[in-house]
């Protein structure tokens, strides 16, 4: 049956910020789906809290609502729109969540909209882990033994009749929040209670722990004809035990005999079939005993996942894509293969390369966080390699993750696994933590054998044999030498996956002096095509990989290349909103005639979609693989130049070094990008301009700090240059303090892998403007010298919080005219003396009513996609346009760069941050990023707007009730005001005796005397939360040094699902949205209508 | 140190790659065969162990091949009958449960050559462009092997089907099974002989060159046409003998068994480019509209304008719209040109094995009626 000409309106929900367990593979898939229902006619609606994504851009959609993710607001928005039908299957586990809400409120039925894609049935079927394991042993699949408990009493008579060890996963959660594992009665009491707490629902799945077992998964689609495809297997390098989001995985699975594998390919379908998935694409997971092959049935997800973004990533099935069609009537016959365009989709791709991912995590963001890999997904985002064999896929992947490493060791920072003996190498392995596979190889290379190593991790002796091979191929190369390399021992090494740094480690070379000998032994990289069929079928679509064979598949350049260099995996500072900007360049160049090829190696993002770009090589970001690619497009006509400054930090430190080797980077030059960087450069030119900065210098010991530090007087603030996200950034408030501050900086987490400190890389000492007001200018400028303000948003807490990790507004709702013209005019200056070509990013502070400049960053920062959701202004495609040569009145005459639409609404912008993942981390707010996605709210106040961003990060604020105030001293002015304001609005108040004389003094009724925390008389904040009486709370740190003590606090407020903010800034913001709420509804508006609104507006 | 053997593989178009020698080495230096690739991601040992590749060289698309070893259970007959491997990487060490030796010692014990270290992608994109050609490997020169390429013959109009044939009959399955069914023998894999036994039947194997009145002498109630190396044009008397047989007694063909039935009704085989080999092919089954995901194996087929009225095309492939099943009702007989055993592949058309005792059943209720 071809395309159902029923529908006319189809809603789309997406997945909301980007969360642990949630990243912007949603972004991704929901981008597909949105492109392919247009161009099968249908008039699409989409909702997502989140602006940073690509599919919420107006013109990937008709109506584009970024409102928050709940029910109230869905139905509103379905009343308005009145869609025939909603797709939930592309939005992760909040869409699918919110569509079972909505069925379940009556909304669906009331308003007459049909699920499409998965129904209700199916979803609780696959969902709900009891009923998923009954219907699995009725179509005769084996389950773990198991139970369900509702409480904690329950949770122990199960365990027992299970019998230790047990895996406890609660009901309706994502990416295993809540999920752990009990060997004994004792631990049981925690992990129970803590899963009971974690699932919605408050149930509790209890199952034989199968850790140990080998782990796969099958990617698998159906249409409603019952035809059903494998598009891919993967098989988990790290055993059962791991969560398949932590654990290195591996496409196609590689261990399994064709017996093996149809066994199981035989059980997905009768999987899917059973819990009823009528179309689309699912994931379902197996394990399978490593000592009699006996297979179980571990869960499936009946809806597009990150695992399927991996699987359409490592194979070239799109398979969002093909869900989106299946939804809407077609079969699998019918839909085309886009690659090889003669073959249909109702194929099992075939692959002949082996596919890595390898996920990142950031426990160097996140003190107190244990790296211990588990059931719970701590990950914030994953890399993905392809190489003809493993060995090669594993090296890609590893220096893919940009975590300062070259390859499976053979690089300066094996020292830290060096150090240790083959006993406690051996040990270290034995518990799952990021740095496993490093200790592996150097337990290898301390000949620990594969079988030991095998017993003590689970990892098949495949796998640890690939890693022997390597450590045995070092130690040949070693002894061969580098003078004395053939072409064959050249060829050998590289198609082992060696970088070039690594082979100038192993023999004292540099980079360059490795490349040089190895291209006068001929040995260069190839490109090879994915293709969905190993070559059988002629391949359309430029997707490549590098390797060292025989062949290259790169065609002729038809047109001038423009390369542009994603931003790598997310991490907490560098996430979709770089993607965002590749992508919107990759469609702006398309359109200005270049043939456009990008450069990623992140599965999740659109950016690595096979059609974003006119090429797309899925390739590491280092300099190596980067140039390789660079001289291989020479080598097939013109490259016009490479763009760099749209993904983040990762390619703006590689600009230098391709320029040097005859690259041409487009836009601002690597000199600007330095003189900004460089703090005495920058210092200098501030000055030169009158621009004021807060005082400070640059340290290379912690003694030049201590003496800046004395000098412009404490507090200040101490950070490395060339940060993103605020990494290691922090604010002292004594020599102590700066000095240990400085230790760590040198030593402990990345930057300590990069070299530590030195004259080269030194750290920054500020004077730390307290109570100032933080501000963010995004700008562009061309290379005539226009330049144009994209936006002005000022920040909700107050600086010292880092501008990743705090709300903001456009426009600035508190600043004058006056300041916010400073502003600008300072923004200008700067751009134009650093000779900006393209974004720029520029902080401030303002105190007092003066502006003192922050930092400028002449490359696009991570608001670009707010700023451009709130005014309509398409900033990364006007950038990419400016980059290659065009003016701003080109643009503008051309229509692309309009007047931004602004003053009839407010935009705010709110972070997200991964506290609920990491329960002994601190959720205080300080310089240094912890967010790992944003929310934003858009309404015509700004306290409505900032309502809306709190409900959308979860965050939703009461209407009534009690608020707990808990505020230090500095804080306490401010904190009257929010108080006087919430008093006002019907909120009984809640404080410990020194506050609450300090409101009673001022007129405040304080309804409730609180104990402090840790006194053992009298109730506490924490028992106050926790008894559920309290509707929000207030908690600002109190005063310097370690801040611990509102710790308890935000843990109870965070654990009770209290909305807690920690900001008196933010209160009052608070207190201003609650009010405007109380007066009016809600209303839903498109981001279609706002900005023509805001156009009419400036028209008239 | 060690430098491995090194090793070419000449093609007889004289395109030339390097590698290293694995599994048997021949004292000649030398292997020679028809150079053709398959896709399929797992089930190398039943690839290498399936008669229809006798003469020619099989080339793994797959980079890794020999990950999880061989096993006594998944051979599907006694030797390799294939002329040698060709392979991206060799496993060195296998891992699963049921491995009793790596592929390496397998090559070696059953005497087939191997080249390892191949740029594979390369190669097959050559095939997939050139068309399947012979080839020769080893560690002799290259003036050697290319000599050795061009002197083979390829597959056309040979009968390799002797080569590989069982020289006396011999039966399996039960003797209280539901249908006695005769397969004649052109190459049988033994996932077939395993899933008609598993449908009920017992089977009694037959040398290919048995005559039409020696099978019907036995009193079969169906009869199996299985699958086999090379050209079915080659494969002496088989035309006839199944000339004889349609119309008397049920007949189920499967790939060379299906173009020598197609050919007893009076249709054309011809070659293909570089043929179907793989686990992933989508065939449409033209009366319900289901894909099926087909293992497939073969260099030739079946034209679809030289069918003969009274038989109708039953499957099609939506790759390239070949056919891939041929009815015809009258005469009880159908044929599938892929591979509904599996073994190795999916399981989406055994179903075809239930047609075949359902059609053997309306034959006996037939025989029984007229």
């Amino acid at each position: 049956m071809p395309r159902r000409d029923d529908l006319e309106t189809i809603l789309l929900i997406g997945s909301g910020p980007i969360i642990i367990g949630q990243a912007c593979e949603f972004d991704y898939s929901g981008t597909q789906a949105c492109r392919v229902l247009r161009a099968e006619g249908y008039r699409v609606v989409l909702v997502n809290s989140n602006p940073a994504t690509i599919m919420t851009d107006p013109e990937f959609a008709d109506a584009t609502y970024i409102e928050p993710l709940d029910v109230p607001t869905l139905t509103r928005i379905i009343a308005k729109e009145r869609p025939d039908a909603l797709l939930p299957t592309i939005g992760g586990q909040t869409g699918l969540n919110l569509a079972v809400a909505l069925h379940e409120a009556g909304v669906l039925d009331e308003y007459g909209v049909e699920l499409i894609g998965a129904n209700v049935e199916a979803i609780r079927t696959a969902e709900d882990r009891h009923r998923f394991k009954e219907a699995m042993i009725e179509i005769g699949l084996r389950v773990p033994p198991s139970g369900i408990a509702y409480t904690l009493d329950e949770a122990m008579r199960v365990g027992a009749e299970v019998g230790y060890p047990v895996i406890i996963r609660p009901a309706f959660i994502l990416g295993g929040g809540g999920t752990g594992i009990a060997h004994n009665r004792e631990e049981m009491v925690g992990v129970a209670t803590r899963g009971l707490a974690a699932s919605p629902i408050a149930e509790i799945l209890i199952e034989r722990s199968v850790t140990g077992w080998k782990e796969y998964e099958l990617e698998v689609m159906r249409d409603h004809a019952d035809n059903c495809v494998v598009v891919c297997s993967i098989e988990n390098m790290d055993a059962m035990g791991v969560h398949t989001g932590e654990s290195i995985t591996v496409a196609p699975a590689q261990t399994l005999t064709d017996v093996e594998y149809q066994e199981m390919r035989d059980a997905a379908f009768a999987c899917m079939r059973r819990i009823g998935v009528e179309t689309g694409g699912s994931n379902v997971q197996f394990a399978v005993d490593p000592r009699t092959g006996e297979m179980i049935v571990i869960e499936m997800n009946p809806r597009v996942s990150r695992s399927s973004a991996l699987a359409s990533k490592a194979t070239g099935f799109p398979i969002a894509k093909i869900a989106a069609k299946l939804a809407v009537g077609y079969r699998l016959d019918e839909v085309q293969n886009d690659i090889t365009r003669e073959t249909p989709a109702s194929f099992e791709p075939t692959i002949d390369y082996v596919v890595t991912k390898f996920p990142r995590w950031a426990f160097e963001k996140l003190p107190g966080a244990s790296p211990v890999l588990g059931t719970q997904m701590q990950s914030v985002g994953e890399v993905m390699a392809i190489g003809r064999t493993f060995t090669e896929s594993l090296q890609k992947a590893i220096r893919s993750l940009e975590t300062g490493r070259y390859g499976l060791n053979c690089d300066p920072a094996e020292a830290e696994f060096d150090r240790l003996d083959a006993d406690e190498l051996v040990q270290a392995a034995a518990v799952p933590t990021p740095d496993r596979v490093f200790q592996l190889e150097a337990a290898l290379r301390k000949f620990v054998s594969v079988e030991r190593l095998h017993e003590v991790t689970g990892i098949d002796p495949w796998f640890l044999d690939a890693m022997l091979q390597i450590v045995e191929e070092r130690d040949r190369l070693r002894q061969i030498g580098l003078a004395d390399m053939t072409r064959a021992d050249w060829r050998q090494a590289k198609r082992l996956g060696f970088s070039d740094v690594q082979l100038g480690y192993l023999w004292g070379a540099t980079e360059a002096d490795i490349r040089a000998a190895r291209l006068r032994c001929g040995v260069r990289v190839t490109y090879k095509t994915v293709d969905t069929c190993a070559a059988e079928f002629a391949a359309f679509t430029p997707y490549h990989y590098g390797t060292y064979e025989d062949e290259d598949e790169v065609a002729p350049l038809t047109k001038p290349a423009v390369v542009i260099l994603g931003s790598g995996p997310n991490r907490i500072g560098q996430g979709v909103e770089f993607d965002y900007c590749c992508v919107h360049a990759a469609f702006a160049l398309r359109d200005a005639g270049y043939e456009t090829v990008m450069l990623n190696c992140n599965p999740e993002t659109v950016s690595t979609d096979y059609d974003t770009s006119d090429r797309l090589f899925f390739e590491p970001l280092t300099f190596e693989d980067v140039l390789n690619v660079c001289e291989a497009l020479q080598a097939q006509g013109e490259l016009h130049g490479v763009v760099v400054s749209l993904g983040g930090q990762t390619p703006l430190k590689l600009a230098h070094r391709l320029q040097e080797a005859g690259i041409t980077i487009l836009g601002t030059s690597p000199a600007s990008i330095d003189a900004a960087e460089d703090r005495e450069l920058f210092n200098a030119l501030c000055e030169k301009l009158g621009i004021p900065q807060p005082d400070g210098g640059t340290a290379s010991t912690p003694d030049d700090a201590v003496r800046i530090a004395n000098g412009v007087g404490y507090p200040v603030l101490v950070r490395p240059s060339y940060v993103l996200g605020g990494r290691a950034m922090e604010i002292v408030y004594d020599d102590t303090d700066l000095r240990r501050a400085m230790g760590e900086l040198a030593l402990t987490g990345s930057l300590g892998r990069e070299g530590g400190l030195s004259a080269e890389r030194p750290a920054l000492v500020d004077r730390f403007l307290e109570d100032a007001i933080e501000v963010d200018v995004d700008a562009l400028r061309d290379r005539t010298g226009d330049v144009v303000i994209g936006g002005v948003m000022e920040h909700i807490e107050e600086a010292g919080v880092h501008s990743g990790d705090s709300a903001c507004a456009i426009p600035p709702p508190t600043l004058s005219g006056a300041v916010v013209q400073t502003i600008e005019q300072h923004t200008r200056a700067l751009a134009d003396a650093l000779g900006v070509i393209g974004l720029c990013n520029v902080q401030y502070a303002v105190k007092d009513g003066h502006v003192f400049v922050i930092e400028a960053n002449p490359r696009a920062s991570r608001t670009v996609p707010f700023v451009s959701k709130a005014t309509g202004v398409p900033l990364a495609k006007v950038a990419a346009r400016v980059m290659v040569g065009e003016t701003l009145a080109e643009l503008r005459a051309e229509g692309l760069l309009r007047p931004p639409a602004e003053g009839a609404h407010v935009s705010v912008k709110e972070a997200v941050l991964p506290f609920n993942r990491f329960p002994d981390v601190d959720s205080l707010l300080g310089p240094e990023m912890r967010s790992t996605g944003e929310v934003m709210g858009i309404d015509r106040t700004f306290g409505m707007a900032f309502s809306k961003s709190q409900a959308g990060a979860g965050n939703t604020l009461p209407s009534q009730g009690a608020i707990v105030l808990s505020l230090a001293d500095r804080d306490k002015p401010g904190g009257l005001v929010a108080a006087r304001r919430f008093a006002g609005l019907g909120f009984s108040i809640a404080a410990t005796a020194g506050t609450a004389a300090m409101l009673e003094e001022n007129g405040i009724p304080v309804d409730t005397i609180m104990a402090k925390v840790g006194e053992s008389i009298g109730v506490d904040a924490v028992d106050l939360i926790s008894s559920g009486k309290v509707d929000l709370v207030v908690n600002t740190p109190r005063g310097r040094g370690p801040r611990a003590d509102g710790i308890e606090i935000r843990r109870a407020a965070m654990a009770n699902g209290v909305p807690c903010v920690t900001t008196v800034a933010a209160a009052v913001a608070a207190a201003a949205g609650i009010a405007e709420a109380a007066t009016r509804e809600p209303d839903v508006r498109s981001l279609q209508e706002y900005h023509r609104d805001g156009q009419l507006r400036l028209e008239v | 140190m060690t430098r491995l053997e090194t090793a070419l593989l000449v093609l007889a178009d004289g395109t030339t790659f390097e590698g290293i020698a694995v599994g048997h080495r021949p004292a000649s230096g030398v292997a020679a065969g028809e150079v053709v690739f398959n896709t399929a991601l797992a089930g190398y040992q039943e690839i290498v162990t399936d008669p229809s590749y006798a003469g020619q060289i099989i080339t793994f698309t797959y980079p890794h091949i020999g990950n999880y070893g061989v096993n006594a259970d998944d051979d599907q007959a006694a030797r390799p009958h294939c002329r040698g491997v060709i392979v991206r990487d060799l496993a060195r060490r296998p891992s699963n449960w049921r491995a009793t030796d790596n592929l390496d010692g397998f090559l070696r014990r059953h005497q087939i050559p191997g080249i390892s270290a191949i740029d594979t992608r390369r190669l097959t994109r050559h095939i997939r462009d050139a068309g399947a050609m012979p080839g020769a490997f080893g560690v002799a020169d290259r003036d050697t092997l290319l000599a050795a390429a061009v002197a083979d013959g390829g597959t056309d109009g040979r009968d390799l089907v002797a080569e590989v044939t069982t020289k006396q009959p011999y039966t399996v399955g039960p003797d209280d099974a539901g249908y006695f069914v005769v397969a004649y023998d052109f190459g049988i894999k033994r996932a077939i002989l395993d899933q008609l036994v598993a449908s009920g039947c017992q089977v009694e194997v037959v040398p290919a060159s048995t005559s039409a009145a020696a099978v019907l002498a036995r009193e079969p109630d169906g009869v199996f046409l299985s699958n086999g190396p090379g050209d079915p044009a080659g494969v002496v008397g088989a035309k006839e003998n199944v000339g004889a047989l349609l119309g008397k007694v049920p007949v189920f063909g499967i790939c060379l068994g299906h173009q020598i039935m197609t050919l007893a009704l009076g249709a054309r085989t011809f070659k293909l480019q570089f043929g179907h080999h793989g686990g992933n092919h989508p065939v449409r089954h033209v009366a319900s509209g289901r894909v099926e995901i087909t293992s497939q194996n073969h260099n030739y087929a079946v034209d679809a304008s030289s069918l003969p009225e009274g038989s109708h095309v039953t499957h099609v492939n939506l790759n390239d719209g070949d056919i891939e099943g041929v009815g015809t009702p009258d005469r009880m007989a159908f044929s599938v040109q892929y591979h509904p055993e599996a073994g190795p592949g999916p399981h989406d058309a055994r179903y075809l094995f239930d047609d075949f005792t359902a059609l053997m059943r309306q034959g006996a209720d037939e025989r029984v009626g007229g």
